[in-house]
């Protein structure tokens, strides 16, 4: 017995160096044939991975870039950039509140009026519609995402405010007047007005998104909803519950595009750095005071001002669109795990 | 008592549907007024003289656009010369050899970059070019829109590759065919359609882009002599022309809006029609 085991690991010892030789030589006439084959794969790919390392350049280059031109203002004026509301090119003192604030109050009253209808719009697309209206109704919804920001600054300028200034704002301070929102002369142009033309324009984005996750849950949450005697209604709202984190996303994404959108902004919103608790008040943007103010700077320290507000507005955006793509990501992630 | 629950619940859903059909006629509203106003206001002020004769000053009637629109055109080619190569070679990149650290990255930043608002793309084609370069030029617009053309045609190009099935990858490679010219001549080919559609969306937006070039691109009355010289812009010339105190001159606001959006109107029609037969096909 065990000379026939210690005959059977010679036996394997030498097929195991027998084998090792043929795979070195199979390795080494492999390598050959890759190297000689493979020239214009390894070219191509380099040149594709090349491109690909341009777009991480450029992102770096635009933060490079910008942090290195604000630089003189980050210098003189340090954090109190962010909380100091004074925005006075003459005297060199610049602070950027009254942007920021104008930024953030405009945006979420944007998201206060869209996320209810897109939302409505979502489940009426993935829950009520017939087959012949969900394409044509999609389109539409498709087709205001389409629409040039100046088209809509040019009808929220002439169209909309005068009809808020003859119609809505003195109706409402009249009878809500004693809400400090709605009090204050009613301009037409102001946060009211911002934030509903970002409404407008923010709501393709929600819908469509919320459209999607919805649709992404699955057919048997819906049924055993229906199974247990719910409403239509009841089931809707398990799957709105089962894709909240998507829905969640998607109103992010929609807060990102708010907080960037510049002409229409800029042409609704008056354009007055000050904090007012009115609705009805102008104010002013991060993104509309570049656009106003950028071609007239004329000393270094004001353009470096109108740069760092850039930058802020570049690493809010890129903070807002990494948890909306964190979110979206995870719920198509698992909604695709559970399809397969 | 169970019944009247019932009931209840019952309306109650009802009631919450019929507020969703609502929040969809609600949305058509603006929508529906913005084409009205800017057809009604568009349409009137629109002429042959539009599309041919250059800008007159104040008080002068008769005066076009047309500069503006051979600007806008010029402004999106350059857009496209920078975007192009870097966005589908990129794509290529993140469908066929993306699948590892490098390719997540670059996937990510072109998300990033596909959110960064379009006047901050203006304010550092405005340090990188126009600084160096000293004044305003057609390239530091063009440099601004490429940038902004970038992630939608990378990231379309690579969704459209990633849905070319894999045999017919593995066919093309089991005769010989080496990867290289897999990717151009199989999978490229066969995802051409989507590749357009993904540039023409990328050119629909970029033409609508005001912000990026009121201080790239500028303005001018005139014919532009160089390419190194400011050039005239549709969507600046709307800007400018709308928030002017002049009658005319914001008639012609209007008119430029009109034809803004049947350019961009025809673009995504195409766009949707292109889709669509190439879905049938498969």
């Amino acid at each position: 017995m065990m000379r026939q085991w210690g005959a059977r690991t010679f036996d394997c010892r030498s097929f195991i160096i027998l084998m090792e030789s043929v795979q070195a030589l199979q390795e080494k006439l492999d390598l050959r044939q890759r190297t000689s084959i493979n020239t214009g794969d390894l070219l191509f790919k380099n040149l594709t991975r090349f491109f690909a390392a341009v777009i991480l350049v450029l992102v770096v280059l635009m933060a490079y870039e910008m942090v290195q031109s604000s630089g003189l203002s980050w210098k003189k004026f340090g954090w109190s950039f962010f909380i100091t509301s004074t925005w006075d090119p003459v005297q060199e003192q610049y602070g950027a509140l009254p942007f920021i604030y104008g930024t953030l109050v405009s945006s979420f009253l944007a998201l206060m009026i869209a996320v209810p209808l897109s939302l409505g719009i979502a489940v009426f697309l993935t829950e009520m519609a017939p087959r012949w209206l969900e394409q044509p109704v999609s389109f539409f919804v498709e087709l205001l995402a389409g629409i040039p920001s100046i088209v809509y600054g040019v009808w929220g300028f002439f169209v909309m405010v005068p009809w808020l200034r003859e119609n809505v704002e003195p109706f409402v301070s009249d009878k809500l007047g004693w809400i400090p929102l709605f009090r204050g002369t009613p301009y037409g142009v102001g946060m009211l007005a911002a934030g509903m033309i970002l409404s407008i324009m923010v709501l393709p984005i929600i819908a469509s998104i919320s459209r999607d996750v919805i649709r992404a849950v699955p057919r048997a949450q819906r049924e055993a909803a229906l199974a247990l005697g719910s409403t239509r209604w009841q089931s809707t709202r398990i799957a709105l519950a089962y894709s909240r984190s998507g829905i969640i996303g998607a109103i992010i994404l929609g807060l990102g595009r708010a907080i960037g959108e510049t002409m229409a902004v800029t042409m609704v919103i008056g354009n007055r750095p000050t904090i007012s608790a009115s609705l009805f008040e102008p104010g002013y943007t991060m993104a509309s005071v570049l656009a106003n103010e950028f071609t007239e700077a004329t000393s270094d320290m004001y353009i470096s001002a109108l740069i760092e507000i850039a930058l802020t507005l570049f690493i809010i955006t890129i903070i807002v669109n990494s948890c909306a793509r964190l979110l979206v990501w995870s719920v198509t992630r698992n909604s695709g795990a559970a399809r397969s | 008592m169970s019944d009247s629950r019932f009931w209840l619940r019952k309306y109650f859903s009802i009631a919450m549907f019929t507020l969703c059909g609502l929040s969809v006629v609600i949305a058509f509203i603006p929508l529906i007024l913005i084409f009205y106003r800017t057809i009604a206001f568009g349409a009137s002020a629109l002429d042959w003289n539009f599309f041919t004769k250059l800008p007159t000053p104040v008080g002068e009637t008769g005066g076009g656009l047309a500069n503006a629109i051979v600007g806008t055109l010029i402004l999106v080619g350059l857009g496209c010369c920078l975007s192009l190569p870097v966005g589908v070679m990129a794509g290529i990149y993140l469908s066929e050899y993306g699948q590892n650290w490098f390719g997540n990255t670059v996937r990510f930043l072109t998300d990033v970059l596909n959110g960064v608002p379009s006047i901050v793309t203006g304010v550092v084609a405005y340090t990188l070019v126009v600084l160096p370069m000293k004044h305003f030029s057609a390239y530091a617009g063009g440099v601004a829109l490429g940038i902004l053309m970038i992630p939608t045609i990378t990231r379309t190009t690579e969704e459209i590759l990633k849905t070319v099935p894999h045999t017919l990858r593995e066919a093309a490679l089991a005769l010989g065919i080496p990867q290289w010219k897999t990717s151009l001549q199989i999978v490229l080919r066969t995802a051409i359609g989507g590749v357009v559609t993904g540039i023409m969306l990328a050119i629909a937006r970029a033409a609508g882009e005001t912000a990026p070039l009121l201080f790239t691109a500028l303005n001018n009355r005139f014919w532009h002599t160089s390419l190194g010289q400011p050039i005239a812009s549709l969507t600046v010339f709307i800007y400018n022309y709308s928030v002017s105190p002049f009658e005319d001159w914001i008639a012609q606001a209007w008119a430029g809006a009109l034809v803004l959006m049947i350019l961009i109107l025809l673009l995504s029609i195409a766009v949707r029609f292109a889709t669509r037969s190439s879905l049938s096909e498969r």
